[in-house]
């Protein structure tokens, strides 16, 4: 009983991320919405990927720009050993697909960590930048291993299965994407409590002192790397297993970049902060970029609004409700959150319309696209839209102004209490 | 001797264009420690402001107002910006500069199209200097090559002659010492900061026609700028400079030399055939992967001597 | 109050998402279209989305297909396969019968991987991949596909056409592409056909050139004027090809460039009037040809979408997929896929500028005609407003490049 009162929010998650699919299902035709499927795998690989890099940035404090080049060389790995089962060389059952890639990702996080690990800090992060596109420029140069332009593709359905499934819907795979991520971020928080991964907190936090100690830091970074390298690899089996195909842009620059912001905007402090990161990170990349053009001023904009005002990330937002939450006066916040939010609400659409009617006018329009809202199609040679938007983002900051008076008022005598109550840490 | 002449007054050019560029970055680098992945915008940014005044006013207004522009730009960036960041940490700093390049590149593509522009060099300077074994040598080159010229002169009078320059250079070797003595050092990271930006922007002016005027222009430069500044060291000018020019001809003379691994194996007397293994990697000459070579070089000497080629401290 | 605007652009996303997600009747026929729309390649994917909206507009006006009409619908794919299938994905939820793709080889193999086994394993939602630009051989060769149509000429033919558009005075010349999987299969085929049909042309030099990482290509003008070639054929596309082009006009190397893509949008304001006489390229299509044959029905055409935006009509032979669309569709009688891949395969169509072209049965590529278009002054329409514009220097009908193939098609029953 126990265990269950300490593991329920994993329970509870499982069954939301099994259930949340049906949501979208097609009850007409009888299938689930592929779209939604290969989103939330997504997620869930790059969910992995992300928890791998916070390894090195969180716990250990490293700074990489290359962590793509282990999750790629996991996925080739993996994508090789899949074609070896279907050619009938080697057996495997399919659900240890992403273990081959992990080994894979292990055995590159070795090799390319003996290189990289010999520095930290800023050294540390120009070598894996360099290495990243020393990499991804031969995975285009080279067939034998990289199979060039075209990536090596493979085919899932391989008869291999341990539960006898055949993952031909996206729908099994999906299953197998949780039941992977599950194990692999269970093993990863299971790694912050070993000796290792303490000290790979002390490495990063006073890295002479650690040194003093009696450490050899360089052997803890290059451990802390290999196995980070293992469940990048990981991620990367179970993308083969989705997409079917491993291209040269699993190793690229934008693939670590990804994985950096996931982590930061979801925050690097708490074990869970990546995957939240990462949820927003692939909503904006693959859902919202089909609502709007302008995705990446949208991302620019989020990491520079986080960066100045939530450093701590989504997780450190959350985080610093705990000590109010602790003294039960969680419930006073209401108010001034729903003050503040048509405030947000106002500035989020006052902006967002101001920045699709400049897209649009500029680049849409010439696409032949109409800018409408609810079926009703805006006229942006009008100044009446542009008003409007300019109007609803200037009332939502000053809104805001005024609303964030009162709850920093009311935030600053809860927690203040807080500190009374001697709960704040 | 024909090949070598023509190449060493190439990869000359190619170097000091690329020592505008990293100059900003390595006075920004060393002295702020902030990973700038906006250098390159605002690399792009001068040169799209050089296209629209010297459409309007002409080609030598541009050099001045463009470069002044973005430094206003950078000044701008560092106080209202940086600055609040900069209590937040290094990736803070750097993942802000990266949300800023993200949305210089779109406002860019939304200003100005997502096409190149026709920025043309002007005509003035349309002209073979000299022909060389029946190459030209176009004058705009040789223009290229005196801007970066003064400019480094111009820099490194500043930094070594005025009060100021001391103090920044006192910086970027001892940053806290500097700030002990009671020196304004915010001022100075706003005005290193858009100094940087406007060197940056400068390198555009001149170099946006040199090569094409595009969005994608940031995107490519990036990497290259980096590689340039962390191989020349943290905190020395000088190291950047050969490291910028050394950039520049090794990419220049790697194109001239049609030699592989498999080839330096063949003197040893071990032949290399399809049967070998990693054949593919060993028969790569040396051309197909010339510009790569800065980034194994920047590796390489990371990892044996962390401080670069003449840095002050560790990288 | 940052987790609740969080919170409500998810919320609104979400809702965005079940929106889209809810099956519309099908009023019109619905036709996924994939290419990079944002990020530093943005430019080819709406150069194309212009092009074709005019098209299919045009279509329309003619009365579409069975009496629907056409509908583009743009997914945004970053240049990243991964993003390609999710839009694939998108697109057979909404039980959508095709999808189209321009640009990268890569994305191609993956989109037909993953068409072929979509198609496989839902036999009642099948899709069909038509291909408006991505070039390597392989794709109607070693892994073509039932489902996969290709309306552009493939790398080996357009080297074909290249080679033949060689004039007699060329005996040397110097070869530079990129390295990948397209650069070197032009390498291989543009020397492959050089022996075949000019086998008094010598290769002086041949490079491979690492994919948009080299910003001064000075020192391989150096490289091919001591040479002595007289000629450099490339084909190489974007930075790669309008960097090599600038650094050759301003050495005044005494060259003339023979290019697969300098005609696509940038080109020419890149190459600019040093350019005059000397650059050459291989295309579908380019405005000057209707003039030049005096058809006048086509120069309408082309000068309808110049009018409208201000901008060239380089890709009027997206024109001919859309016929193609049209006239299987209505010989299908149905909106089946299967149906509409059956009766597609083995049609022969007479192009708006007049010239025929076929789809291939045996491999789904398409065979028409190419031009070769030479950059210089004084022709009818210009090119981006330099100035200068593309004449047509060598036609290449569709029965000369009608090249073998090595596909064994495996057809699904009907």
């Amino acid at each position: 009983m126990s265990a269950f009162r300490r593991h329920w929010i994993w329970l509870l998650a499982l069954a939301v991320l099994l259930a949340f699919p049906f949501l979208f299902y097609d009850w007409t035709k009888g299938r689930h919405s592929g779209f939604v499927l290969t989103l939330m795998s997504e997620i869930g690989v790059m969910a992995i990927f992300a928890l791998s890099y916070n390894m090195l940035m969180g716990q250990a404090g490293l700074l990489s720009f290359g962590h793509a080049v282990l999750f790629g060389l996991g996925a080739y790995c993996a994508a090789h050993v899949v074609n070896l089962v279907k050619a009938g060389t080697i057996w495997l059952p399919t659900e240890l697909v992403p273990l081959a890639g992990g080994l894979g990702g292990m055995f590159f996080g070795y090799v390319l960590g003996w290189l990289v690990t010999k520095q930290r800090a800023t050294a540390f992060a120009m070598i894996t930048m360099g290495l990243g596109e020393l990499v991804s420029a031969a995975a285009l140069m080279f067939m034998g291993f990289f199979g060039g332009e075209g990536g090596i593709s493979i085919d899932r359905v391989m008869d291999t299965s341990l539960l006898g499934v055949a993952y031909t819907s996206p729908w099994q795979v999906y299953c197998l994407v949780l039941a992977w991520a599950f194990i692999a971020a269970a093993l990863m928080q299971l790694q912050t409590q070993t000796p290792l991964g303490r000290i790979a907190n002390a490495t990063r936090d006073n890295f002479e002192r650690a040194q003093f100690v009696g450490y050899d830091p360089r052997m803890v970074r290059l451990l802390q790397f290999t196995l980070s390298g293992f469940f990048a690899g990981v991620g990367g089996g179970l993308y083969v297993l989705i997409y079917e195909i491993v291209t040269f842009d699993t190793v690229s620059a934008a693939k670590s970049a990804n994985a950096l912001l996931a982590v930061y905007i979801g925050g690097a402090g708490g074990f869970f902060g990546p995957i939240l990161g990462t949820i927003v990170v692939v909503l904006l990349q693959s859902g919202v970029s089909l609502l709007s053009n302008a995705w990446l001023l949208y991302v620019g904009v989020l990491f520079i609004v986080m960066v100045m005002y939530a450093p701590g990330g989504l997780i450190g937002l959350i985080f610093m409700h705990a000590p109010i939450w602790r003294i039960g006066r969680l419930r006073e916040l209401t108010v001034p959150y729903l003050k503040a939010l048509p405030a947000a609400l106002l500035i989020l659409a006052g902006f967002v319309m101001l920045v699709e009617l400049a897209s649009f006018t500029t680049i849409g329009a010439a696409q032949g696209k109409k800018l409408a809202i609810a079926g009703a199609v805006i006229d942006t040679g009008s100044p009446l839209p542009w008003l409007v938007a300019a109007g609803a983002l200037g009332l939502g900051i000053l809104w805001m102004r005024f609303a964030a008076r009162g709850f920093r008022a009311r935030w600053d005598a809860l927690i203040e209490d807080a500190r009374r109550q001697g709960v704040m840490s | 001797m024909e090949v070598f002449v023509v190449s060493l007054l190439n990869g000359l050019v190619y170097g000091m264009l690329l020592f505008m560029l990293a100059s900003g970055l390595t006075l920004i680098l060393s002295m702020m420690g902030v990973l700038n992945f906006a250098h390159a915008s605002a690399y792009m940014l001068g040169a799209y402001f050089a296209f629209t005044i010297s459409q309007h006013i002409g080609f030598w207004p541009a050099l001045v107002i463009a470069p002044l522009l973005c430094g206003l730009i950078g000044a701008a960036i560092e106080m209202w910006g940086l600055r609040r960041v900069h209590r937040n940490g290094h990736v803070a700093e750097l993942l802000f500069t990266f949300g800023l390049a993200l949305i210089i590149e779109k406002v860019v593509q939304m200003t100005w199209g997502l096409l190149p522009v026709p920025y043309r060099i002007p005509e003035l300077l349309d002209f073979p200097l000299f022909t060389i074994y029946g190459t030209h040598f176009p004058a705009y080159r040789a223009f290229m090559l005196l801007v970066s010229a003064l400019m480094f002169g111009a820099i490194w009078l500043g930094l070594t002659r005025t009060r100021i320059g001391l103090i920044i250079q006192a910086a970027l070797t001892h940053p806290e010492m500097a700030s002990a003595l009671g020196h304004n050092v915010p001022r100075i990271f706003t005005l290193v900061f858009a100094a940087g930006t406007a060197l940056a922007g400068l390198a555009g002016v001149i170099g946006g026609n040199y090569q094409v005027t595009e969005p994608a222009m940031a995107f490519t430069m990036g990497p290259i700028v980096f590689v340039v500044v962390v191989f020349g060291g943290l905190g020395s000018l000088t190291g950047c400079f050969i490291a910028s020019i050394l950039m520049g001809l090794i990419q220049t003379f790697a194109v001239v030399f049609d030699v592989s691994l498999a080839d330096l194996l063949a003197r040893f007397g071990f032949v290399v055939t399809k049967e070998t293994p990693f054949a593919e990697v060993l028969t790569v000459t040396l051309p197909r992967i010339g510009a790569l070579l800065p980034f194994l070089m920047m590796v390489l000497i990371l990892v044996f001597r962390p401080r670069g080629l003449m840095g002050t401290r560790d990288t | 109050m940052q987790p609740r605007k969080g919170l409500s652009a998810l919320l609104g996303f979400v809702l965005a998402l079940a929106a889209g997600g809810t099956a519309w009747a099908q009023q019109t026929i619905k036709i996924a279209y994939t290419d990079p729309l944002s990020g530093p390649f943005a430019q080819v994917g709406d150069a194309n989305l212009k092009q074709m909206q005019y098209i299919i507009d045009f279509i329309n006006a003619k009365g579409g297909a069975l009496g629907k009409k056409f509908e583009l619908v743009p997914f945004d794919n970053k240049s990243q396969p991964s993003d390609a299938l999710i839009a694939l994905k998108s697109a057979t939820d909404q039980n959508m019968p095709f999808i189209m793709q321009c640009s990268g080889s890569n994305i191609a193999a993956a989109l037909i991987e993953a068409v072929n086994k979509h198609n496989d394993r839902n036999p009642d939602n099948r899709i069909i991949y038509l291909n408006c630009g991505a070039v390597a051989p392989e794709l109607t060769n070693e892994q073509c596909s039932f489902w996969h149509f290709r309306f552009d000429l493939h790398a080996a033919m357009k080297a074909e056409v290249m080679v033949r558009a060689l004039p007699k005075d060329i005996t040397k010349v110097y070869l530079i592409n990129q390295d990948y999987l397209f650069g070197q299969s032009v390498q291989r085929e543009v020397k492959n056909y050089l022996t075949k049909l000019r086998p008094d042309v010598q290769v002086v030099g041949d490079e491979l050139i690492p994919l948009g990482k080299i910003k001064d290509f000075s020192p391989y003008i150096t490289k091919i004027k001591a040479s002595g070639a007289q000629a450099l054929l490339t084909g190489n596309w974007g930075p790669d090809m309008n960097l090599l082009i600038k650094a050759g006009v301003d050495a005044g190397a005494d060259l003339r460039y023979y290019t697969f893509y300098a005609h696509l949008a940038g080109g020419p304001t890149a190459i600019g009037a040093g350019g005059d006489n000397r650059v050459l390229a291989v295309m579908p299509f380019n405005e000057n040809v209707a003039p030049e044959i005096g058809n006048a029905e086509a120069e309408a055409f082309a000068r309808g979408f110049r009018e409208k935006h201000k901008f060239d009509f380089s890709s009027a032979g997206f024109r001919t997929i859309f016929e193609y669309l049209q006239a299987a569709i209505n010989k299908a009688g149905s909106l089946d896929p299967t149906k509409i891949a059956y009766a597609m395969e083995g049609l022969s169509h007479k192009d708006f500028l007049g010239f025929d072209s076929t789809m291939r049965k045996d491999d789904h590529q398409i065979v028409s005609v190419y031009f070769v278009g030479v950059f210089k002054k004084g022709v009818k329409y210009d090119a981006e407003g330099t100035g200068l514009g593309w004449g047509t220097a060598a036609t290449v009908l569709a029965k000369d490049i009608d090249q073998p193939n090595s596909c064994k098609m495996k057809r699904p029953k009907m």
